[in-house]
């Protein structure tokens, strides 16, 4: 005898597990960052290339994961916060991963090497941006909270604390990426200017990295406001 | 009259088999809803779940069962028109069971939610005014029946909603969760003590005691409930007090702790909600056994004697092996499927939901179980509790009633004329 029961059909999976799950990746993607730059430092590309594997895979899981996420939100689920922000603050996720995808992926291909003078500074540019990231993912696993709450009281600035934190951490990149290029100015004349524009690129795309969390923090601030 | 005289055992032995199947129907698939929320938010294993219905489901039936019953057996028809032919009436209940009862079967093959509440409703609404007279249902008992309908889902709602939104403000959302839970939660353990034994002293005793001279006025009742619920909220305290704050646990997340102290009342709250089933659904199978008893054993239409203890007691036993058979499936099924449901939301839940039965099964109105339970859930998603609710079932709900209502008429006014031409 089948049983469709009306009562059980009435809960829906909810996407917060999955969002946490989905940022999870995503930051774990990024967090590679830190040992492939210690490979290209290094100049070990094999092992680099390996690492890049890694994180394109990572970001290719966090796809997938946000696809089954989005088609099992559909427009006649009830929940807890408005669905579109929630959509919103996933692709916001899952830039991260695809940003640090990004990363590795032209200093793969184009080998790039990092100038002896400035690969301390970069190395500490990169675990800023990481710990951003890092930082986002503290606040996306508070969403289980949020809901056990009713996404209000006192966990609203446990979880606003935590978003304070981010910021300034992203800050804190952003003063090293200002470095970093002041740093690359100098040295920019005696270094071949393609590559010199690569090295600006991939600089603004670890600021990016960090800005993606930051990002990541602003919509789940959006999630709680009303 | 010569029909009863010269029938009058087969007819009972129909009537017992048809009931006994209408409350194994009860058992095995509308008993789940009831007990699944508890064990799908793991306060309860399935094998502590089924223990739990049996006892108080029975219990339910047994001491709060009665008004219901009496709805069911004599509230909608009106027994004045038929008083010169009593055969009518029995041959109209057991269609109605028989209806009912094949209908529910039906349905859970092809998978439709329906209520057994509605299906014997209809089915008897279905049979008298055809089979007899559209004069033989009393229609102002019938509009409030199906008010009640709408009305229980809305009312637990509402209910479910506000004790969850008490729980977000005197508990979770403070600055010491575990602290405050240990603190508040034998207040809502009282509530439920007391309202069980309230609506039991005053609505349901009589039809068990009807012999007995102990018959409490509102006061007296006030007064023992207070005191069971001091009771069931001190043996709660006690149970609480071997959940320790789990370190290791929080850090994973904040609220393990709280939801295991949130487990503890669960267990009170899921007695709550089988006994409220019982007390209302256990009167689907039966009122109509009951009255198919009564003009058997007076041969004629009296609709003031009161239901039988062992009608009660036979409904009750029917929901047990029902439970036992099958019940205990699709309670782990359910259970499976609704973890979402942590103890603090499904408690606000299943407490709104069985206050709402508990009431109405006081009032003598027969309700759906599952719909107020779906209407109490709801209140907890708007206290943004849940985190995805599926609106859709709600609409499938609604087709389910237009559907349930006629066909169980349908049902009901075949198996009528089929007996008629069977037996006179």
């Amino acid at each position: 005898m089948a049983i469709s029961n009306p009562f059980s059909n009435l809960f829906g999976r909810s996407p917060i597990k999955p969002m946490q799950e989905h940022m999870a990746v995503a930051v774990k993607a990024a967090a590679e960052l830190e040992s492939f730059f210690d490979r290209v430092i290094a100049d070990d590309w094999d092992q680099a290339e390996a690492v890049q594997k890694r994180i394109t895979d990572l970001e290719h899981e966090a796809d997938a994961l946000k696809k089954q996420l989005r088609l099992h939100l559909p427009k006649s689920l009830f929940l807890p916060v408005p669905r579109t922000d929630l959509l919103e603050l996933l692709s916001q996720q899952d830039k991260i991963a695809n940003c640090a995808k990004d990363i590795a992926g032209i200093m793969l291909g184009r080998k790039m090497t990092i100038p002896p003078s400035m690969q301390e500074k970069t190395v500490a540019y990169v675990n800023a941006a990481v710990k951003a990231s890092d930082q986002a993912l503290v606040a996306i696993n508070e969403l289980d909270e949020l809901l056990e709450t009713g996404f209000s009281g006192h966990e609203l600035s446990i979880v606003e604390k935590m978003i304070q934190e981010l910021d300034a951490l992203e800050r804190k990149t952003d003063q090293l990426e200002v470095d970093m290029r002041a740093t690359l100015f100098h040295l920019e004349a005696d270094l071949p200017p393609v590559d010199v524009m690569f090295l600006y690129r991939v600089i603004d795309w670890i600021g990016d990295l960090a800005n993606r969390a930051q990002d990541v923090g602003s919509r789940l601030q959006l999630l709680l406001a009303r | 009259m010569t029909v009863i005289a010269e029938y009058g055992h087969i007819l009972l032995i129909l009537a017992c088999v048809f009931g006994l199947f209408m409350a194994w129907g009860v058992g095995a698939n509308d008993v789940a809803n009831a007990m699944g929320t508890s064990v799908g938010s793991r306060a309860l294993t399935i094998k502590q779940a089924i223990l739990v219905a049996m006892v108080f489901e029975f219990l339910g039936a047994y001491l709060a069962g009665g008004s219901v019953t009496a709805t069911v057996r004599s509230g909608i028809i009106d027994p004045a028109l038929l008083s010169d032919t009593p055969e009518l009436l029995v041959f109209g209940m057991l269609s109605a069971l028989l209806a009912a009862g094949t209908w529910l079967l039906i349905a859970s093959i092809l998978g439709w939610p329906v209520s057994t509440t509605h299906s014997i409703i209809g089915a008897i609404i279905g049979f008298a005014a055809v089979g007899v007279s559209v004069d033989a249902v009393d229609w102002d008992k019938v509009t409030t029946i199906v008010a009640s309908w709408v009305v229980s889902p809305l009312l637990a709602g509402t209910v479910s909603f506000w004790l969850f939104r008490s729980v977000q403000k005197l508990i979770l959302n403070t600055e010491d969760p575990f602290g405050n839970a240990k603190r508040y939660i034998p207040l809502y353990m009282f509530a439920v003590g007391f309202l069980i034994a309230m609506v039991t002293l005053l609505k349901g005793l009589k039809h068990v005691l009807k012999e007995s001279t102990f018959s409490p006025n509102f006061f007296e009742s006030g007064l023992i409930s207070a005191v069971i619920g001091i009771v069931v909220a001190l043996i709660g305290m006690r149970m609480m007090r071997s959940i320790k704050q789990d370190e290791a646990a929080d850090a994973i997340n904040r609220f393990t702790s709280v939801e295991r102290v949130f487990g503890i009342l669960m267990i009170f709250t899921a007695c709550a909600m089988a006994f409220a089933h019982g007390s209302n659904d256990v009167a689907n199978a039966v009122g109509p056994l009951a009255a198919v008893v009564s003009v058997i054993s007076t041969e004629s239409v009296n609709s003031t004697a009161a239901v039988p203890a062992w009608v009660l007691l036979l409904g009750a036993a029917g929901i047990v092996i029902g439970l036992a058979t099958y019940g205990w499936k699709v309670i782990a099924t359910i259970g499976k499927k609704i973890t979402e449901l942590t103890p603090s939301r499904g408690f606000a839940a299943e407490l709104g939901a069985a206050g709402t039965v508990v009431l109405a099964s006081g009032t003598g109105l027969p309700v759906s179980t599952t719909q107020t339970l779906v209407g109490a859930v709801l209140g907890v998603g708007l206290a943004r509790g849940i985190g995805a609710l599926n609106l859709r079932v709600v609409g499938t709900i609604f087709m389910s009633w237009v559907i349930t209502l006629p066909a169980g008429a349908g049902l009901a006014i075949l198996f009528f004329f089929f007996f008629k031409g069977v037996f006179s």
